[in-house]
């Protein structure tokens, strides 16, 4: 029992945990700043960019990956200042098509490439592989501590283990910058902070969080790790640092009840098989937001206007 | 006080805050064309002018948050640039999202943003400063709450707070009394004059025309363009309140607002 999720769990929990944290700490900054859906519109955007370095390299790795996720946010900019400029129109709807336009485009390519080598197919890029990132020479929880074993853990893991960490660190390191610009901006560029320097990172720190979960989780896991966890978090708390706290804990109990529920769930209602892990660990994101929105103690505080 | 800066430079005869030829546009539109202004040192002065006349713009300009056409910006006659340190800003009330997770004393720590250690960790004697801070704009026993629970009046006083923690020479404020509550305006004026008293330039973008006599002692009034620029008593005329808001004021309203009237002593 207990080894059978060694090899079969805890590798995809571990993976859907750090995915979760490197989505939700710059989460809470973009819903601060009211750019949730920046995080949404990246994961959208790149997904082209990522399908042509895989047809390109012809493996999924997190550097090619990132370069084609940039030039393809570069592509994104560029079609929306054109449409805006040529088409008259606001810059939320240009915004709009291009986002849903470039995935849709995407999709269309990933269809049409040749996967039977590397599986990187439609379903994956919506859902991950969450469960193929197995560990099958793990024996016991000795396996842990044994260099060699260690070593078979998917390749996935210990990416995504860099990014999280990197993340993390960066956000540590970056703190009192990115609180006072994310509050004031305006205010924070007088006082000496270079705040479009601040703002360009956290759109680069959302797009690799966005590609390194992307290649284990999938969009739909990324969209919703960036905006549920943080937008809980603020419902608990009325500080930023304890907010960001309680994103991560919330990103962590959201992968793992999903990937239960996903895996287990099913069988308890007499189903046979399991349903996609990435997608539960996403409802679930959304069941804590419902659950803070109905029960948080600081969700008094909130939205409201008071003069 | 907090800190002393090095006020040799700091002379009533040198202006505070000199702008040459300020140009800005949005897009096609013109904000301010070509302003100038000589803003005195150890005065309090107001900049006036109706809505859309680029009040706010021009202060943004000055403290380099929004980009410039043409222009050049000093204080106490050196660039703006690497002198910046020299201006506290407090912006409109409404720019910023107060449901933001954070409590007073952290705003107000946010002024002395310069003085932090490595990964901004605040130092006892840096919290006394914010607490002095608020002390001085009555927010003192406030120091704790969440920002989302303050009036109108609470949010302005935190933002001075923050302003004065940063022991500036030059105060801008913008909009600093609107939507605030009779109390909080007193208050600010309160510090204001104190600040004064202590050689530092005040300058506000203003739009209460009945309060412009009794607070302020210089003025500059724009419409995109300068209208008209000096001490109130020669400057905030019926004349120049005509040419800077056209048609808008009412004559008999301008007559009443720049005569000169018998101010008690504060």
């Amino acid at each position: 029992m207990i080894n059978e999720f060694i090899q079969f769990s805890l590798t995809p929990i571990l993976i859907g945990i750090l995915a979760g944290i490197s989505c939700a700490v710059p989460g809470n900054f973009l819903i601060l700043k009211r750019q949730a859906l920046i995080g949404d519109a990246i994961s959208h955007v790149v997904l082209p960019g990522i399908v042509v370095a895989f047809i390109f390299t012809g493996v999924i790795s997190t550097i090619p990956m990132l370069l084609g996720a940039a030039g393809a946010a570069l592509v994104a900019v560029i079609l929306i200042e054109i449409i805006k400029r040529l088409g008259k129109i606001e810059p939320g709807a240009a915004m709009g098509v291009v986002f849903t336009g470039m995935f849709a485009l995407g999709v269309l390519i990933l269809e049409q490439t040749d996967t039977s080598k590397v599986h990187l197919d439609v379903e994956h890029a919506l859902m991950g592989n969450l469960e193929s990132l197995i560990w099958l020479k793990a024996q016991g929880w000795q396996s842990l501590f044994d260099l060699d074993v260690l070593k078979t853990l998917p390749d996935e893991l210990f990416r995504i283990i860099f990014v999280c960490g990197f993340i993390l660190s960066l956000t540590v390191i970056f703190w009192r910058w990115l609180k006072i610009v994310t509050f004031d901006e305006e205010y924070a560029r007088t006082i000496g902070i270079h705040s479009s320097i601040i703002n360009f990172s956290l759109v680069i720190i959302t797009a690799i969080a966005a590609v390194a979960a992307f290649e284990s989780v999938g969009s739909i896991i990324v969209i919703a790790m960036f905006i549920c966890p943080p937008a809980a978090a603020r419902l608990m708390t009325n500080k930023l640092g304890i907010q960001v706290i309680w994103s991560i804990v919330f990103a962590i109990l959201a992968a793992i009840f999903g990937y239960i529920i996903a895996g287990y769930g099913p069988l308890w209602f007499g189903s046979k098989n399991s349903v996609s892990a990435a997608g539960m660990i996403a409802v679930v994101s959304g069941i804590i937001l419902l659950l803070t929105c109905m029960y948080g103690p600081c969700r008094e505080s909130v939205g409201q206007k008071k003069d | 006080m907090i800190n002393t800066t090095n006020t040799s430079e700091i002379t009533p005869s040198k202006p505070a805050l000199k702008i040459q030829g300020l140009t800005v546009s949005y897009g096609d539109k013109t904000a301010i064309f070509s302003v100038d202004a000589n803003f005195p040192t150890a005065s309090m002065s107001a900049i006036i002018g109706p809505n859309g006349a680029g009040k706010s713009t021009l202060l943004k300009a000055v403290i380099g948050v929004q980009p410039i056409l043409a222009g050049q910006v000093h204080i106490f006659d050196n660039p703006i640039k690497n002198n910046l340190q020299k201006i506290a800003y407090v912006p409109q009330r409404v720019s910023v999202d107060w449901d933001f997770p954070t409590n007073v004393i952290d705003v107000v720590q946010m002024g002395l943003y310069r003085q932090g250690g490595l990964l901004g960790r605040m130092k006892g004697e840096q919290t006394s400063i914010a607490m002095d801070c608020l002390d001085r704009v009555g927010m003192a026993d406030m120091w704790q709450q969440q920002i989302g629970q303050l009036s109108g009046g609470q949010q302005q006083r935190v933002f001075l707070a923050r302003a004065l923690a940063q022991d500036a020479e030059i105060y801008l404020l913008d909009e600093p009394f609107s939507g605030v509550d009779a109390a909080t305006e007193r208050a600010i004026i309160d510090v204001l004059k104190s600040l004064k008293s202590k050689n530092k330039s005040i300058i506000a973008v203003h739009h209460d025309l009945a309060t412009v006599r009794d607070y302020f002692d210089y003025v500059l009034m724009i419409n995109i363009k300068n209208i008209a620029e000096g001490l109130i008593d020669e400057t905030f005329t019926n004349e120049n309140l005509q040419s800077t808001y056209g048609g808008k004021l009412e004559l008999t309203h301008a007559e009443e607002l720049s005569a000169p009237r018998d101010r008690p002593t504060k």
